[in-house]
C-alpha cells in the first residue's frame, strides 16, 4: 500500500458517534495522532452503548442512566471534541469540508464515515399512529420503557430478528401479553441456523409469547390516533395496545452517495476495499454503514454489530497512522440476550449444506456447526459461551473441523482448538 | 463510593466507583487501557479480564456459570484469581480492591 499516512498534526473529522465513531477517536489518539479530532454526534447526549437499549434499558425499574460509552472526562482528557446535536448534511470532498446543519463547516485532512444505520420503516398505513414504536436511539428506548411500565398490555412486536425478540423477552418479563409477527418461516432467519430458530421459538412460547410466522403486516389500525390492532395479510387482526417495529436496518449512506462515493446497490452500504478505504484516500468508512470484502462471507458484506464497528475502527485508525499491508480480517461475531437465553454466533453462513449439532437441539444448551462444502463457516451457540469463544479462535485461525470430525462422539470445540 | 485500583505494567489508577457500577464499566468510562468490555457487560466477550490481587476477596460476588465458562476462554490464561470485571458490581464492601488487568484481552 502506498497511501499517504496521516501526518501527526492532521485534523480528523468523524461523522457519527456510535460504537465505531467513538472507538475511532480513541484509537487515533492511542496510535499517536496529535492533531484535532472532531466527533460529530447527531444526538444531544454523550455517546452510549446501543445493545442495552432493547434489553436492560427497557427493564429498568427507575428511569435508567444512559449507558455511556466513555465518561465525559474521557473526551476532554483525550482532546476529542464532541459536537453534540450536530448532524452532518454534506461532504465536500474538493474543499475537504463537512457541512453541518447549523454553523461553520468542519475542515478535515481525513474524514471517517461512521454514520451507522437506521431502523427500517414499514411502508404500511397506520405506521405513524401513536403507540407504534421503534428502538434505535436512547430516546426511543427511554420512551418505550415508559410505555411498558403499566403491565398487562397487549404488545405486538413486528419482526422476529434480534431487536424484536429482545424487546419481546423484555416485554413478556415485564408482564405484558406479547405477540411476535415475523414474515419469514422461522425466527432470526437471517442470522442463525434452523435449530437455534426452533429453540428460540420454544423459549418465547414457553414464556407465554405468541409467535406468528410467515405473517406480513398490511396495516396498523387504531382510533383517536392510537394503535389498536395489527392487520395481517392473512386477514387476521392482532389486537395491540402497543406495537414495536424491528424489521432491520438501512445503511446511512446518503452523505457518501451525494459526495459521489460508490455505494453498493444490494446492501446500500458505502463500498470500501480490503483496507476499509473508499475511492477517496481522504475518506474512510467503518461499521454499519460500510460494505466491505470479507473472506468470511466469500464476498462483499455489510454487518450491523458492535464487534464489526469496534474492530473496523481499531483497524482503520492503526492503518491511517502506521500504514498496513494486512487487509482487515476480523472474524464477525454477534450475540443476543433474551431473558436467560444467550445466543452467540460467529462467522457468516450465506450458504450451507450441512450442520452438526453439539449437545441436544431440544435443550437450551447446544451449539450448531454450519458447513459450506465441508468447510466450517459459522457456529451458533445457545447458552454455551465456551463453545462460542473456541469457535471464534477456530474461525480466526487456520485449522477447522470437517463435518466428519465434528460428528465423532465426544467432539468438543475447545478440545479441537487445543489440539490444533 | 468504593475505591478500586487498576494495575497494568505501566500504570496504577484509582477510581471511585458508584455502588452498582461494574468494575468493567468504571474502567471503560475512565478510559483505562486494557479493559475493552466489548459486549457491554454481558459476560459474552471476555475482554474485561482482571486478576484480583489485593483487598476484600470475600466480598466479591460468586462466579456464575456463564462467567466460569468465559474465564476458561480468556486471551490471557486463567489464573486462580481471574475474574471478568463486568461481573463485579462495586459495593462499599469492595472498597480497597486491587485488580491487575490481563495483558491480552482480544
Amino acid at each position: 500500500m502506498t497511501d499517504p499516512r496521516l501526518a501527526p498534526t492532521d485534523r480528523v473529522v468523524i461523522i457519527g458517534a456510535g460504537h465505531g465513531g467513538v472507538q475511532m477517536a480513541h484509537s487515533l489518539r492511542e496510535n499517536g495522532l496529535q492533531g484535532p479530532i472532531v466527533l460529530l454526534d447527531q444526538e444531544a447526549g454523550l455517546p452510549y452503548h446501543r445493545p442495552p437499549l432493547s434489553k436492560s434499558v427497557l427493564e429498568a425499574s427507575v428511569a435508567p442512566e444512559p449507558p455511556l460509552l466513555r465518561a465525559e472526562a474521557f473526551y476532554s482528557s483525550h482532546e476529542i471534541t464532541v459536537r453534540r446535536d450536530t448532524p452532518a448534511v454534506r461532504l465536500d470532498r474538493h474543499r475537504r469540508l463537512v457541512h453541518l446543519a447549523t454553523g461553520v463547516p468542519e475542515p478535515y485532512d481525513h474524514v471517517v464515515l461512521a454514520t451507522g444505520s437506521r431502523a427500517r420503516s414499514l411502508p404500511v398505513p397506520g405506521i405513524h399512529l401513536g403507540g407504534v414504536a421503534q428502538v434505535r436511539t436512547l430516546s426511543d428506548a427511554v420512551a418505550l420503557r415508559a410505555l411498558l411500565v403499566q403491565p398487562g398490555q397487549r404488545v405486538a412486536v413486528v419482526g422476529g430478528g434480534y431487536i424484536g425478540l429482545e424487546v419481546a423477552a423484555a416485554a413478556s418479563g415485564l408482564g405484558h401479553h406479547v405477540t411476535v409477527i415475523e414474515g419469514a418461516g422461522r425466527l432470526l432467519a437471517r442470522s442463525v441456523s434452523p435449530e437455534v430458530s426452533d429453540c428460540v421459538l420454544r423459549f418465547h412460547a414457553d414464556r407465554g409469547c405468541r409467535v406468528e410466522l410467515n405473517s406480513s403486516v398490511v396495516a396498523f389500525t387504531g382510533d383517536a390516533g392510537i394503535v389498536r390492532a395489527v392487520e395481517l395479510a392473512s386477514g387476521e387482526s392482532v389486537p395491540a395496545d402497543l406495537v414495536v417495529v424491528g424489521v432491520g436496518g438501512i445503511a446511512n449512506s446518503e452523505l457518501a452517495v451525494e459526495a459521489g462515493l460508490q455505494c453498493c446497490e444490494v446492501t446500500h452500504g458505502i463500498v470500501v476495499d480490503d483496507w476499509l478505504r473508499t475511492g477517496d484516500t481522504s475518506v474512510s468508512a467503518i461499521g454499519d454503514c460500510a460494505t466491505f470484502p470479507s473472506r468470511f462471507a466469500d464476498g462483499q458484506i455489510r454487518l450491523e454489530s458492535v464487534q464489526n464497528a469496534v474492530d473496523q475502527a481499531r483497524y482503520a485508525a492503526a492503518r491511517l497512522i502506521h500504514g498496513s499491508h494486512e487487509p482487515y480480517n476480523k472474524v464477525p461475531w454477534f450475540w443476543t440476550d433474551q431473558a436467560d437465553l444467550k445466543v452467540q454466533s460467529v462467522g457468516v453462513a450465506r450458504r450451507e449444506e450441512s450442520r452438526v449439532v453439539l449437545g441436544s437441539a431440544t435443550s437450551t444448551e447446544f451449539s450448531v456447526l454450519r458447513f459450506h462444502h465441508d468447510f466450517l463457516v459459522a457456529v451458533d451457540s445457545v447458552n454455551r459461551p465456551a463453545d462460542h469463544m473456541a469457535a471464534r479462535r477456530i474461525l480466526s485461525g487456520g485449522r477447522r473441523p470437517t463435518p466428519a470430525v465434528a460428528r465423532r462422539p465426544g467432539f468438543e470445540l475447545k478440545a479441537f482448538l487445543l489440539s490444533a | 463510593m468504593s475505591k478500586v485500583t487498576y494495575l497494568t505494567e505501566v500504570a496504577h489508577t484509582v477510581i471511585d466507583i458508584e455502588p452498582g457500577t461494574s468494575l468493567m464499566a468504571a474502567a471503560v468510562a475512565n478510559a483505562i487501557d486494557g479493559i475493552f468490555g466489548e459486549c457491554g457487560g454481558n459476560a459474552m466477550c471476555a475482554t474485561c479480564h482482571v486478576f484480583v490481587e489485593e483487598g476484600p476477596f470475600t466480598a466479591l460476588p460468586p462466579i456464575s456459570d456463564a462467567e466460569e465458562e468465559m474465564l476458561d476462554c480468556t486471551a490471557a490464561p486463567r489464573r486462580p484469581n481471574s475474574r471478568l470485571s463486568c461481573q463485579i458490581p462495586a459495593t462499599s464492601e469492595l472498597d480497597g480492591l486491587v485488580v491487575r488487568i490481563a495483558e491480552e484481552q482480544l
